[in-house]
């Protein structure tokens, strides 16, 4: 009689991180980001044919951490590089990590364009509502009445201009097959966080366009809050001005297969 | 023409923005391409044209982008960053009059751009400066494998003249993308090994000076073995001009007209502007031999000459802005001028 396993692996590391410590502050959302990210490569068997794109900003360093192929990008121009990369190589798996500054400030062209042509790419969308490497200053992301070094007092829309919903107008976009906001702030956020970056990586595999993923990411160290205050504020303010859920999907896909 | 001669070389890739006078190549590619397996995107910008030729060097294609003048400074950013990743690619500006928006007419006064590079931190790109569309088809397949070689963005300068121009161009044959030699630095999924990463940042200061040191060695190597250049009756000239591109081909009908009343004049023509061939203009440059600089700019290359011939004799120059071609006439009048030195034309340059 042949021994069954007395343990079954639940939990481990996922091999497309690596063992690496990572620079992120306590309670910054990066580091959830990238464990799902992680962890979604895995499950579907992606590690060796990917090829990431990190932004600048504080996951510039993402390849010291990724374990997979990762080629740098000029600030804001990761889906240009990715553009590049997937067309010489339509067969690999190509994704952008990017933030609000290099997503929806600088890159805002690049951004629009990239899903407007339907790229075949997913792209992990990280906002924080501020500029976290550059150390706080205002993020076209950021909130009404939210601090920034660059905003005193709290943005003004007279002053500063509103915060913009650029998922919204990716949602818009002929080229753009699925794109979903979720909140790396509770255990239910995350979990679907996850859900949503692996259908986004299935539109993909399946060549039926662009897809993106919004993470509303903490960043207790720029916000000036604790990690446990830095989830609250997620939910009682940044989910306000950036109500989580599917915003785009035409991808056809049950939920459950996902 | 640059076109067909970019497929030929292998360049399969091609992602640009419209910009007066270098339509024509897009245009062209945006049919070619596609019948080879290849890929034409027209961007949202030049940034996004670099951008995408940097990522398609990445995964290992031949790619290349072209533009004029402004649309130039607007790459600058995305060749600064192949530059720092060492990444090959292929630039062509088709140079028009600035600064600004200038005028669409054939100009050279973005020499300083090209060569000295238009993005930050301490880079060089080799330019090539072709004087006619024959050359311009052959350069096209020695930039690609320039870039190749050194792993390097390539620069072909040209003007707005050739651009549009129409001329009979011999194209050379195909070449076989399996003969190419295997890179083994692209990024295509990391099955079977460690997975990698193309970077510039490099936060550590002694990697970057070190980073540095290792680009400065490959442009050393550059300068020293891929200098072009081409002269024309220097051998008893008593008066050398030295001009590029366009420049270099009035000049050289003015020198047959020169010729023609027993004055001997030659032509030395840069083709290789970064790498520029600076010791064989100063092996030419002679007490009793004057050098005259005509440029299609206000004076740019003329620092290079100056760097290179020194006090040795003296250095005339004349140059036009604005997307004006001078006649040959005009350019006979400046070599004679500068024979006399009678300052009428030619300005004498001090040193």
């Amino acid at each position: 009689m042949s021994a069954e396993p007395a343990y079954k692996k639940v939990f481990g590391w996922p091999d497309s991180l690596k063992r690496n410590p990572t620079h992120y502050c306590p309670g910054c959302g990066h580091s959830i980001a990238h464990r799902l990210v992680a962890e979604c490569l895995d499950e579907m068997g992606l590690r060796e044919i990917t090829i990431g794109v990190p932004p600048v900003g504080c996951a510039v360093l993402a390849y010291n951490y990724f374990n997979f192929d990762m080629v740098e990008a000029p600030h804001g121009r990761a889906l240009a590089v990715a553009t590049g990369i997937k067309r010489v190589r339509p067969d690999r798996f190509v994704l952008t990590y990017q933030g609000d500054g290099d997503l929806a400030a600088i890159g805002t062209a690049e951004t629009i364009h990239a899903a407007n042509r339907g790229e075949e790419i997913s792209t992990i969308f990280i906002n924080n509502a501020i500029y976290g490497m550059t150390g706080g200053q205002m993020a076209p992301t950021t909130v009404l009445g939210q601090e920034a070094t660059t905003a005193p007092g709290g943005r003004d829309p007279k002053l500063h201009g509103r915060p913009i919903d650029i998922s919204r107008m990716l949602a818009v976009t002929d080229g753009a097959v699925y794109i979903e906001r979720c909140a790396l702030s509770s255990i239910k956020g995350i979990r679907r966080a996850k859900k949503a970056i692996r259908k986004s990586f299935q539109c993909q595999v399946d060549h039926l366009g662009f897809s993106l993923v919004e993470l509303l990411s903490p960043c207790p160290t720029n916000w000036k809050l604790s990690p446990k205050g830095a989830w609250q504020w997620v939910n009682d303010v940044l989910s306000k001005t950036y109500p989580p859920g599917v915003l785009k999907d035409t991808t056809g896909y049950e939920d459950e297969k996902i | 023409m640059v076109g067909e001669a970019a497929v030929r070389a292998g360049c399969r890739y091609y992602f640009g923005y419209p910009i007066t006078p270098q339509n024509e190549l897009p245009e062209y590619l945006s049919g070619r391409l596609p019948e080879l397996g290849g890929t034409f995107i027209q961007a949202e910008s030049e940034i996004a044209s670099i951008n995408m030729v940097l990522g398609a060097a990445a995964a290992g294609g031949r790619a290349m982008t072209s533009s004029s003048s402004p649309g130039i400074a607007l790459k600058q950013e995305g060749i600064s960053y192949m530059a720092g990743m060492e990444l090959p690619g292929v630039i062509v500006n088709m140079m028009r009059g600035g600064p600004g928006l200038g005028n669409i007419a054939p100009s050279a006064a973005d020499y300083f751009q090209a060569t000295r590079g238009g993005g930050n931190g301490d880079y060089r790109t080799p330019v090539l400066a072709p004087a006619g569309c024959q050359e311009l088809a052959e350069l096209v397949f020695v930039a690609f494998d320039l870039a190749d070689k050194y792993r390097t963005p390539v620069v072909i300068l040209g003007d707005g003249l050739m651009g549009q121009v129409m001329e009979p161009v011999v194209f050379p044959d195909f070449i076989d993308l399996k003969d190419l030699p295997k890179k083994d630095w692209i990024l295509d999924g990391c099955k079977g090994r460690e997975p990698k990463a193309l970077f510039s940042l490099l936060l550590d200061l002694e990697k970057l000076r070190d980073h540095n040191l290792h680009l400065q060695d490959k442009y050393d190597r550059i300068t020293a073995e891929e200098q072009r250049l081409e002269t024309h009756m220097v051998e008893d000239a008593e008066i050398i001009v030295v001009a590029y591109g366009t420049a270099a081909r009035i000049a050289e009908s003015a020198i047959e007209e020169l010729r023609g009343e027993n004055l001997a004049a030659g032509l030395f023509r840069p083709i290789t502007l970064w790498p520029y061939p600076k010791e064989h203009l100063r092996r030419l440059a002679r007490k009793d031999r004057k050098i005259a600089v005509f440029e299609l700019s206000l004076g740019q290359m003329v620092e290079d000459v100056i760097l290179s011939v020194g006090e040795r004799t003296e250095i005339y120059f004349y140059g036009v802005p604005g997307g004006v071609i001078p006649t040959p006439a005009e350019i006979a009048d400046f070599i004679r001028s500068a024979v006399k030195g009678d300052g009428k034309f030619a300005r004498r340059v001090e040193v």
